[in-house]
């Protein structure tokens, strides 16, 4: 995207700010939400394009607050200050019709900071003309699927008391699976900012390397309990879980957290588990919902005990709790999980026999409240015999608590951390993703 | 809108062999109570257009949220650039015939009550007494009630005369109670996460039943804090309406689309353990299965008149006395194949490509009323409303678990059990399936959280089903 589209926008969503500003009736607040992609979509399969093209949206989110009422629209951004005006009109109008039939809400938390931010992270991707090439033409006789995602994407925020916040980032991502004939296959994922040639054939080398290992036999495995390592991405997906019924504080207060029972002290998990949020690499904003800032790192998980849940302003206000700048589902933004003592060169031996996992596929909380979750393996996972890999595994499921793997069966984490990039394209490029090591768990149960 | 798309399909100057315009227009009313405390309330609208142009079987696409000429003249020089440069690389050469045929028509939801027939003051309002009768108890911990509308309206154009209108009206409703005793927390909501989703206007608010039913959540979710366990053993399992739309989902749908039998989906959704030989000769479970796609069915959540490539939607039966007759194949993934399909290229919005979607994946009725299948089983276990669900890529090793359920002994129903769990695999599980009930026992219901895809989508689906027994499965409880 050319720097003057980008200040084009940011120009057309800062009048349209300035309109409602001049707009704004004594008694009324406000919050916008903007939310922007100009995007790159390439999906592979067989390294062949199955679909490719390209996505220009954006959309606006006004809520207006009055007497203790809220309500709000979502209308389209376009970037043409008069259209975008137009339709901001209307939403206005419609909102001051709206809320007097609402009614109160007791925990409406108005916006009240000082907040403002900017931030452009120019990035240097793939021309529209050379993206299929150059992603393709190294991978030949390679059974090759996924996509590449890549361009601008803009969050930004202002409200009524004058907060704004300005975050476009140009990124791209290629997620991306290579088969063996036996349905087995390497997992990966190239992201950035910068599209590097030289580490894109890296990666595919490796993956080569690794598709030799998979194309032995493959060895199924009866149901049991095995001592297994996780690689990053496996455990990225496990933490993920936290966000989904784990540290946020309402979830805690009404019955809907798999980590209460850490919360009431009943069960600790591992002195050598750690987990914060940790917002220094500037991959995703810090502003919430509210523009408020959450602190550059937050200790969620210390030593094993939960210090500290995830509280946005409006939980605050109802459980007469401190709020922590977290957003509206409280959920993990910049996770971190702390390293440990397992280097990568021990991995093997410390495992010695049972199974190593890269990926985990289709997580759900089997049973919450004693935190037990069941998913399957998926992509390179081995049988390992005597510090030695054997053979890749046909795939299985798994239910295990939390509490045991993250507990008492938490051998150790590796002393390296890999950066599990977010590609999820749901209602737009996701962006940022989790930092994590990985970790070596005894007596892990399998099911099926 | 007709004009000015003709219109601009007539203007727009670029060589190729076809040009396609799908515009959508949506807006959505989401209002959300939780302990008779407003959440949530208002409304988004989404509106803009997806413009294809094939060039020698490549199809490339520029979707933008803007309806002004020159951005469609814009987005179509886009889409040719995006299929010329991709067009040495293509996976399979299409042609307009038979993967952009013609077509002309309409489709419109039915309903009687239009969404604005209450204002959002008195949905809040009774959303809010929801709340309140599902309060049942000082042991009730959380309380959730939501309703949600949405009206969309699609118009299709190509530059071989196809001109397609579809008019749509979602309705859906979710309430929940969460009960808590110390560390026993129990949750019961009303069919699961979100499954009374169908298709129709505000008449489907307010049913007869509906305080009794919801007073019956509340008490239902304190009972489950005081029932046993889920036994662990090998038994009957009896799945109720609501927790096969979950089954025949996960494992009869998903595994049937083409496009993942074609590998497109094997980097995030996953592929199948079905493969292109096995239609028409595959017994996939017993012969009392039989299950059709059918988008024909008045108010189901995916009923629709035609897909988004302009296929017209008619009911096939998928799976005709167990044995695997087609797939969920679109026009694309049937020529790939080379297997029948159905009209099922859909896409979420305007902002995503078409992909082999699920529309409504109904099991035809078999024989017997609810007492009469119950009667017929000594030892056994009933299940109600999916809380649980995970399955491996290829649609093969699953576990599900459900909000409540009822042992059966000597063909009644007796204790009620708590976090009752199950797991199979698919094909041995349906194979296990040994009665299905009759149409007094069919009820249907809906998501609109089916995902799938690169760039990712979250679509609509519709599943209605009867009761049915499956022989032999391995249940279990939580802990």
């Amino acid at each position: 995207m050319k720097h003057e589209e980008l200040s084009a926008l940011e120009a057309s969503f800062n009048q349209l700010i300035e309109t409602l500003l001049n707009k704004k009736q004594e008694s009324e607040e406000f919050t916008v939400k903007l939310s922007s992609e100009r995007s790159q979509f390439t999906r592979f399969n067989h390294a062949k394009v199955r679909q490719t093209g390209c996505v220009t949206d954006g959309s606006i989110e006004l809520t207006l607050m009055q007497n203790q009422r809220s309500s709000f629209r979502q209308f389209p951004f376009t970037g043409d200050s008069e259209i975008d005006w137009q339709l901001a009109y209307k939403a206005l109008q419609e909102l001051r019709e709206e809320l007097p039939l609402l009614p109160l809400d007791p925990y409406l938390v108005l916006p009240s900071g000082t907040n403002t931010s900017r931030e452009v992270h120019c990035g240097n991707l793939l021309a529209e003309e050379v993206l299929v090439p150059t992603v393709l033409e190294q991978l030949a006789e390679l059974d090759f699927a996924g996509i590449y995602a890549g361009g601008v994407v803009i969050k930004a925020y202002a409200d009524s008391c004058g907060q704004k916040h300005w975050f476009s980032t140009e990124t791209f991502s290629l997620d991306y699976s290579i088969f063996t004939t036996e349905a087995q296959a390497v997992k990966g994922t190239f992201a950035g900012s910068e599209w590097n040639q030289e580490a894109y054939s890296e990666k595919i080398s490796d993956a080569k390397r690794q598709l030799q290992l998979l194309s032995r036999p493959i060895k199924e495995l009866p149901r049991g309990h095995y001592k297994t390592y996780f690689a990053p991405a496996a455990v990225a997906d496990l933490a993920a879980m936290l966000s989904w019924g784990g540290v946020s504080e309402a979830d805690l207060q009404q019955g809907g957290s798999s980590l209460a029972s850490l919360w009431r002290k009943e069960k600790q998990l591992s002195v050598a588990f750690h987990v914060k949020e940790n917002f220094q690499r500037g991959l995703v904003p810090r502003f919430n919902e509210l523009g408020e800032m959450a602190p550059l790192e937050l200790p969620v998980i210390e030593k094993g005990v939960l210090v500290n849940t995830l509280v946005n302003s409006r939980t605050a206000r109802e459980y007469q709790k401190t709020a922590n700048g977290a957003n509206s589902y409280e959920s993990l933004r910049a996770p971190e999980i702390s390293p440990g003592n397992l280097s990568f060169e021990d991995i093997l031996t410390h495992l010695n026999t049972g199974l190593y996992v890269s990926n985990l596929h289709y997580l759900n909380w089997s049973d919450r409240p004693t935190g037990r979750i069941t998913g399957m393996t998926r992509y390179a996972c081995f049988w390992v015999e005597n510090g030695e890999i054997v053979a890749p595994i046909e795939n299985l499921r798994f239910d295990e608590s939390l509490y045991r793997f993250w507990g008492d069966n938490l051998v150790d984490l590796t002393n390296f951390q890999e950066f599990v990039s977010e590609v999820g394209t749901y209602d737009g490029r996701q962006l940022g993703g989790s930092m994590v090591p990985g970790m070596l768990v005894e007596d892990f149960t399998y099911t099926l | 809108m007709w004009s000015e798309l003709k219109k601009a399909i007539a203007q727009i100057n670029i060589p190729a062999d076809w040009l396609g315009i799908r515009v959508v227009k949506e807006t959505s009313f989401t209002c959300h109570v939780r302990d008779g405390i407003p959440q949530t309330n208002g409304k988004s609208s989404t509106m803009g257009f997806m413009l294809e142009v094939m060039i020698n079987g490549c199809i490339g696409y520029a979707a933008t949220n803007s309806l002004a000429i020159q951005d469609l003249e814009a987005a179509a020089q886009k889409a040719y650039r995006q299929a010329l440069a991709a067009s040495e690389w293509w996976i399979h050469p299409f042609g307009v015939e038979n993967e952009r045929p013609k077509v002309v028509g309409q489709y419109i939801s039915p309903f009687l009550k239009p969404f604005d027939a209450l204002s959002p003051g008195e949905i809040n309002d009774l959303l809010v007494r929801v709340c309140h009768t599902l309060r049942v108890s000082d042991q009730i911990v959380q309380t959730l009630a939501n309703l949600t509308t949405t009206e969309r309206e699609t118009w299709f154009v190509s530059s071989n005369g196809s001109e397609v209108y579809q008019k749509f009206m979602f309705f859906g409703t979710h309430y929940g109670a969460t009960a808590q005793d110390g560390a026993v927390v129990q949750q019961r909501t009303n069919n699961g996460l979100q499954a009374n989703c169908y298709q129709g206007g505000l008449e489907l608010f307010q049913q007869p039943d509906l305080w009794v039913r919801v007073q019956q959540i509340g008490e239902q979710a304190v009972e489950l804090l005081t029932a046993e366990e889920c036994p662990t053993t090998c038994t009957s399992l009896v799945l109720a309406p609501d927790q096969m739309m979950l089954q025949i989902h996960e494992s009869i749908g998903h595994p049937l689309e083409i496009d993942r039998i074609l590998g497109d989906e094997r980097n995030y959704a996953g592929g199948s353990f079905v493969n292109q030989r096995d239609f028409g000769t595959l017994a996939y479970g017993s012969p009392q299965m039989n299950i059709t796609f059918d988008p024909t069915v008045l108010g189901e959540f995916a009923s629709y008149g035609f897909d988004d490539t302009g296929a017209v939607a008619t009911r096939e039966y998928l799976i005709k006395e167990g044995v695997l007759q087609r797939g969920l194949g679109s026009l694309e993934s049937q020529a790939r194949a080379g297997v029948p399909g159905v009209a099922c290229a859909r896409a979420c919005s305007w902002n995503r490509p078409a992909i082999d979607r699920m529309a409504n994946l109904n099991l035809e009725p078999g024989e017997g009323s609810f007492e009469e299948v119950i009667a017929g089983i000594e030892h056994g276990v009933y299940m109600e409303s999916n809380r649980s669900w995970s399955i491996d890529d290829r649609r093969y090793k699953f576990q599900f678990g459900c909000e409540y359920a009822k042992l059966i002994e000597n063909g009644k129903l007796t204790k009620t059990l708590r976090n009752p769990n199950y797991r199979a695999t698919t094909p041995e599980f349906w194979h296990s399936l040994v009665k299905v009930g009759n149409s007094s026992t069919w009820e249907m219901y809906g998501t609109p959280l089916c995902g799938k895809g690169e760039p990712n989508q979250t679509i609509w689906v519709g599943h209605g089903s009867p009761i049915c027994v499956f022989a032999n499965v391995e249940v279990f409880g939580g802990g």
